[in-house]
This record gives C-alpha cells, sequence and structure tokens, in this order.
C-alpha cells in the first residue's frame, strides 16, 4: 500500500457517509450543534448554496440567507461533527459555480430558478 | 512494556476532532518492533533495551547481525536502535502500536530535512541587509566580529551545512491508534521526510 493510499484511508475513514449532493444554486437547511453553558442544541440556518469549495473532508458550502433584512453568509464544514444534518429542500437551475453575483442583487433579482 | 517505538513517517494530512476543530496530524507507519537485546548496567555499564524492526530479507543481512538476531530469537529485522532506560522486557518480545493509547502525550525523535549548505539568513535567523534602496548586499552575514582577536571565534553563526540531523520534537499527542494496519497519528508535525525512519517515546504524564 503506497503511502498515499494510506493517507486517503485514514481521512476517507474519519469522513461522514451521509452527506447529499449539494450543488451551487441549491436550497439547503443546515442542521447545526451549537453548545451554551454545557448543554447542546441544534440550531437551523437556511438559505442558498452560494458556493462548494474544496474536497475529501475539507469540503465546505457557503449559505447565504436575507435574515431581518440583512445578508447573512455562514461557511460550513461539510465533515465536521458540528453539522448535524443537511437538509436538501430545492434544487437549483444556475450557470456559474460561484454565485457570489447574489451578492449584489435584491429582492426579486436575487431568486434563483427551481431545476426540473 | 516499552517507552517507545520505530515507525517510518508516512505523510501528514487533518482530520475533525469531537469538538470540531479541525487538528493537523501526521500518520506513521509503527512497529511491531521485536526486542533484541536486553543490556543492563552489569554487562553493559547502563540500561537499555534493544529493539528491531521492519522485516527483510535474510540475504541482506550481514552475518554477524543475522547471528546477533538468531540469538534473540527473532526474525531478519532491517533496523536495530536503543531504547534507554530500565525496561521490563524480554528477548524476542513483539510490541505494536497498542502501547500506546489515545491521548498519551509523546515525543518523536527523526532525523530532519537536510537543507544543504545554507546561508545565515536561513540557517541562524540573521535578518540581512535591505532588498532595495540601492544596497547592494542582501543576505550576507556580514561582520564577523572584531578587529582586536584578529581571527573569528569558534562557534561563531556562520552560514554551513544545514538540516540533516537528529531531531527530537516534544509535545505531540497520540490522536489515533489503528493496531490492525500498525498505524499511529500524533498531532501535529514530525522531524523529517516522509518515509524517514522515526522513534516515538511516551514523555512524562497525560
Amino acid at each position: 500500500m503506497s503511502k498515499n493510499a494510506i493517507l486517503e484511508s485514514v481521512v476517507e475513514a474519519s469522513k461522514k457517509n451521509e452527506i447529499p449532493r449539494i450543488s451551487p444554486g441549491d436550497t439547503v437547511k443546515v442542521h447545526v450543534r451549537v453548545r451554551e453553558g454545557g448543554k447542546e442544541r441544534l440550531q437551523l440556518f437556511e438559505g442558498i448554496v452560494l458556493a462548494n469549495k474544496h474536497g475529501g473532508i475539507q469540503q465546505s458550502i457557503t449559505v447565504r440567507k436575507i435574515s431581518h433584512g440583512v445578508g447573512v453568509e455562514r461557511t460550513f464544514p461539510l465533515h465536521s461533527p458540528m453539522i448535524a444534518k443537511i437538509e436538501l429542500i430545492r434544487k437549483g437551475k444556475v450557470r456559474r459555480a460561484k454565485l457570489y453575483y447574489l451578492r449584489e442583487k435584491v429582492g426579486k433579482e436575487a431568486r434563483v430558478e427551481e431545476a426540473r | 512494556m516499552l517507552p517507545g517505538i520505530l515507525g517510518r513517517k508516512i505523510g501528514m494530512t487533518h482530520l475533525f476532532d469531537e469538538e470540531g476543530r479541525l487538528i493537523p496530524v501526521t500518520v506513521i507507519q509503527a512497529g511491531p518492533v521485536y526486542v533484541t537485546q536486553v543490556k543492563t548496567v552489569e554487562s553493559d555499564g547502563y540500561d537499555a533495551v534493544q529493539v528491531g524492526f521492519e522485516e527483510c530479507k535474510s540475504r541482506r543481512l550481514t552475518h554477524p547481525s543475522a547471528g546477533h538476531l538468531k540469538k534473540a530469537g527473532v526474525g531478519p529485522l532491517k533496523v536495530l536502535r536503543e531504547l534507554r532506560g530500565k525496561i521490563n522486557a524480554a528477548p524476542g518480545e513483539k510490541f505494536t502500536v497498542e502501547i500506546f493509547s489515545v491521548g498519551d502525550k509523546v515525543k518523536v525523535v527523526g532525523t530532519s530535512k537536510g537543507k544543504g549548505f545554507a546561508g545565515a539568513v536561513k540557517r541562524h535567523h540573521f535578518r540581512g541587509q535591505h532588498m532595495t534602496h540601492g544596497y547592494m548586499t542582501h543576505r550576507r552575514p556580514l561582520s564577523s566580529g572584531a578587529t582586536g582577536p584578529a581571527r573569528v571565534f569558534k562557534g561563531s553563526r556562520r552560514p554551513g551545512h544545514m538540516g540533516d540531523v537528529k531531531t527530537t520534537q516534544p509535545g505531540a499527542r497520540v490522536v489515533q491508534i489503528d493496531a490492525e494496519r500498525n498505524l499511529i497519528l500524533l498531532s501535529g508535525s514530525v522531524p523529517g521526510a516522509a518515509g524517514g525512519l522515526v522513534q516515538i517515546l511516551k514523555t512524562g504524564s497525560k
């Protein structure tokens, strides 16, 4: 077994196996584990995926939502144990790999068409 | 129980811990090692255990080392190293990565990567001179001392060969153990290049 194959298998073993295929433009709901005063609860974050970055254990998605009129973006490392679950709400139809242009858009223009 | 084990560095990667922090780890293929000789104060003047690592073909051994290993009752081994201290072990005994447990503090002894003939800036962290503003010297060591003694003192920091020396790096922690494949994962870096021989030694308390 080559050195790279060993490294690969070590990382592979610590990856999560039930992660849905997420692509930019999708609407997702991320369940985040939050620890407050020794207690643990789940926090939800729902929004449009702007970017899907890296591969392997570093894979992360950037999710954008409008909260009380303010744009909020969070980047989630998908294989982190702090991410309890990721739900795919809606597939989006987009022509870019990175949807950073959505930051400049407001209202109707900031929508993403649903893929069928 | 041995205070340490021998291994070969495989390389680095990173893993999440249970708190969600991404920690850098070095993967080392360590052991199994076999005790080849037990040295004592009475017979050798000091206490130590000699261990052998990495099986090889018997025709690769010299006759003296083949005889030495035969005396210990172990197969042909490529590498022999000593672990100092009074250790309860008998010749022929086999030890694997299971002598460690997750969370153990360890230090790693290896041979650092050779840098060749390095200048004083790289080798001793001299500041060097300005890169711009008309300076004609950039990375020279400049003055080597006063004119008074009319010589350079021995031990002055000067350019020369750097790296490829025995290096001990303390402060690593055992992150994961894979006894089936003889793998041990340590937090952080380890001296030397991938494929290099390293000694993993237990240190102090947890």
